[in-house]
């Protein structure tokens, strides 16, 4: 297997999106063998930079070619005409094409149950999100993650916090503004903080650990788990999961197999692509109420929104 | 005659110099630093050079230098007036944003929809940074704080308004936020290659237009003549009648609309649109490149160029297992050595220079006082 796979800005050990994709081409590479090739991102990548990135893996005979992260979208649906043979993947983008597998994820679904978590842990009843740069994407997390505290709590207050804007990427790179953030509002009376925002939540997690009884949710790894943060855990009440792994090491498989994955593959918390971590096991005492609200999202009676 | 034309000579070799001993000392630097990193960097250089000069590189190195150009002359307009212009980046951006939205709601024949963008774009990058101009002209304010101000307010400005519902709309599909894309007449044209390579951008005529022009307004108008004189000496140009406040507005507002021309070959040549992933930082790039150039519009093309083969080359070599970060190492090491270098040449120069006159004037002294001792 010759694997080539392009991360987003930050790229492998960012402790979260990144890492997850990693860790499911590292469990690839582990059961069908092969040096997989990795390159990543820069924040001053252009198009012409990133059709170059996967274009050079696919004329090296790279099969399949993994861009993780929605700023390859374009690229993908220009390299993927030219190397037909190829199979590709994105995440988080949809690029309709018979070589290319899809791979989204209902993040507004886990970030719903951090929202319960978070209403159900807070004692100030403020509880923060922040976000690493305000786009579709991250918007989906605030909204889920807010209607979740809303239904639990209608009385508890979130508040939202966006570290770059629009095309200013280093949002998901800089744990200095994730820090500073979190800081920011632990000195309001925030004691429950959400961070979605790649590298940066590691900042986030340093600041609510400096805190007494104030929590943190992790986002896209089970944060607990990452030995970058250990010395942090005891602060993480749980992550909400997004297991780009699994979606990457399905079309690794399907690749190896000769059944190729394309089309739009969905992962929810119906089929545990995306879901909220126990590790630590600090929602032990709340995980029923956090099963109910999750049955009720599978069974469709509660829509959660994806759109703040 | 013959003398002039021995000085000048010496002013070329003086001139090459100074960038062959850059580039040489770079080399080295680089080197040493891979080296230390335990690379072979004669294999790196290689493997930078063979990529470098394939043919879809030169396309991605000719386009890339085209924007990269456009900002180097944006820069070097107020350098020449010792004016540092750091807001290019936002004044590009903002003027791209705005020329997009604005040449998104129209339809016009391409001889109308173009200049309508272009001249959207330059007049608000002069707007921009003219702001800095009044600022510093009006109330002392240094434009380099002006300007690093006015980038963040333009990213605040265009966040706020590149939003689902305001100017921009949302693609489900990539999740991509962009403005309307500008109508087929709205793209520029392109030189078409062998199609492996893809099209050269046709926004590079209107870059080496701006080059001549930028050399005819600066080295044979009176405008130009005020330009450097204020840049040499702020003083001496006022004594002699130029009127230094109206300088700095207006170079501020030509080189804000030369900044504004940074966004276009990316806006009309290739996204067609301005979204999320718009270029950014590439008036910072500017900067380096107009250093490099020392403000002469060859030797900022030159800067570009070597500019964009070393972001080109930099995704081959991660490729080949190198740290893609040891490139912004050469291009950091690059612009150092060239001031440098520059600075060393210059003293040597002007030594030389000196001790010539010194010469020529003592020499001349002895004619007289023979002369003197036989009229005596």
């Amino acid at each position: 297997m010759k694997v080539g796979i392009a991360y987003d800005v930050g790229g492998r050990g960012d402790h979260s999106f990144n890492d997850s994709a990693a860790r499911g081409l590292d469990q690839a590479t582990k059961e069908f063998g092969g040096t997989p090739k990795e390159l990543t991102a820069k924040t001053t990548d252009t198009e012409p930079d990133r059709e170059q990135n996967l274009s050079n893996l696919a004329s090296a005979g790279y099969n399949p070619v993994i861009a993780v992260g929605f700023a390859y979208a374009n690229a993908v649906k220009a390299v993927s005409a030219k190397f037909p043979k190829t199979n590709f993947g994105i995440v988080d983008s949809v690029v309709p094409a018979s070589n290319v597998d899809s791979m989204t994820f209902a993040s507004p679904e886990s970030s719903y149950l951090a929202g319960v978590a978070a209403a159900l842990k807070s004692k100030s009843g403020q509880i923060g999100f922040i976000g690493g740069v305000d786009n579709q994407l991250i918007k989906g997390f605030q909204a889920g993650f807010e209607q979740g505290v809303k239904d639990t709590k209608p009385s508890d207050k979130v508040t939202t916090q966006y570290l770059t804007t629009g095309s200013d990427l280093s949002g998901f790179s800089s744990p200095d503004l994730g820090k500073s953030a979190a800081s920011g509002m632990l000195s309001k009376g925030i004691d429950v903080i959400y961070t979605a925002a790649g590298s940066s939540g590691s900042g986030a997690i340093e600041a609510v650990h400096g805190q007494k009884g104030a929590w943190a949710i992790g986002v896209d790894s089970d944060q607990y788990q990452d030995p970058g943060l250990a010395q942090y855990k005891d602060s993480i009440l749980t992550s909400a999961v997004k297991n780009v792994n699994v979606a990457v090491y399905n079309l690794i498989k399907s690749v190896h197999d000769g059944k190729p994955l394309t089309g739009n593959n969905t992962y929810g918390l119906n089929n545990g692509g995306v879901s909220l971590a126990t590790s630590g096991g600090f929602i032990s005492d709340i995980q029923s109420q956090l099963d109910a609200a999750k049955q009720k999202i599978v069974s469709g009676q509660i829509k959660v929104k994806s759109t703040p | 005659m013959k003398k002039f034309a021995k000085i000048d000579k010496e002013r070329l070799l003086l001139g090459l110099a100074a960038p062959v001993l850059a580039l040489v000392a770079a080399f080295l630097v680089t080197s040493l630093v891979l080296l230390a990193t335990g690379k072979q960097p004669f294999n790196a250089f290689q493997i930078m050079g063979s990529y470098g000069v394939k043919s879809d590189s030169q396309v991605y190195i000719l386009n890339k230098a085209t924007t990269y150009y456009l900002a180097g002359l944006a820069v070097a307009v107020g350098f020449r007036m010792n004016l540092f212009n750091i807001g290019v980046d936002g004044q590009y951006r903002l003027a791209a944003f705005v020329a997009a939205v604005v040449g998104g709601m129209v339809s016009l024949p391409s001889f109308l929809e173009l200049p309508l963008i272009i001249i959207v774009a330059m007049l608000v990058g002069a707007a921009w940074a003219g702001l800095a101009g009044l600022l510093k002209v009006g109330r002392g304010v240094s434009e380099v704080i002006a300007t690093i101000m006015l980038n963040s307010i333009a990213t605040a400005i265009i966040g706020y308004l590149l939003q689902p519902g305001r100017l921009a709309h949302l693609d489900a599909n990539t999740n991509s936020v962009h403005t309307t894309v500008l109508p087929k007449s709205g793209w520029f044209f392109t030189f078409t290659t062998n199609p492996a390579a893809g099209p050269i951008q046709g926004f590079i005529v209107i870059a080496a237009l701006a080059g001549v022009g930028y050399w005819f307004v600066l080295n044979r108008t009176r405008f130009g003549f005020d330009l450097r004189t204020v840049g040499q000496s702020e003083s001496a140009a006022q004594a002699s009648g130029v009127n230094v406040k109206r300088m700095v507005v207006t170079s501020m507002l030509i080189s804000g609309a030369v900044a504004g021309l940074v966004g276009m070959p990316t806006l009309l040549n290739e996204s067609h649109q301005y979204a999320t992933d718009f270029p950014t930082g590439i008036g910072f790039t500017g900067i380096a490149i107009a250093l490099l150039g020392r403000n002469h519009p060859a030797g900022i093309a030159l800067g570009a160029l070597l500019w964009a083969f070393l972001d080109r080359t930099s995704n081959w070599l991660e490729f080949n297992g190198y740290d893609k970060e040891i490139v912004g190492v050469m291009q950091g090491v690059i612009v150092l050595c060239v001031v440098i270098a520059y600075e060393l040449v210059r003293r040597y120069g002007l030594g030389r220079q000196q001790r010539r006159v010194g010469e020529e004037l003592a020499a001349a002294a002895r004619k007289n006082t023979v002369k003197e001792e036989v009229t005596a």
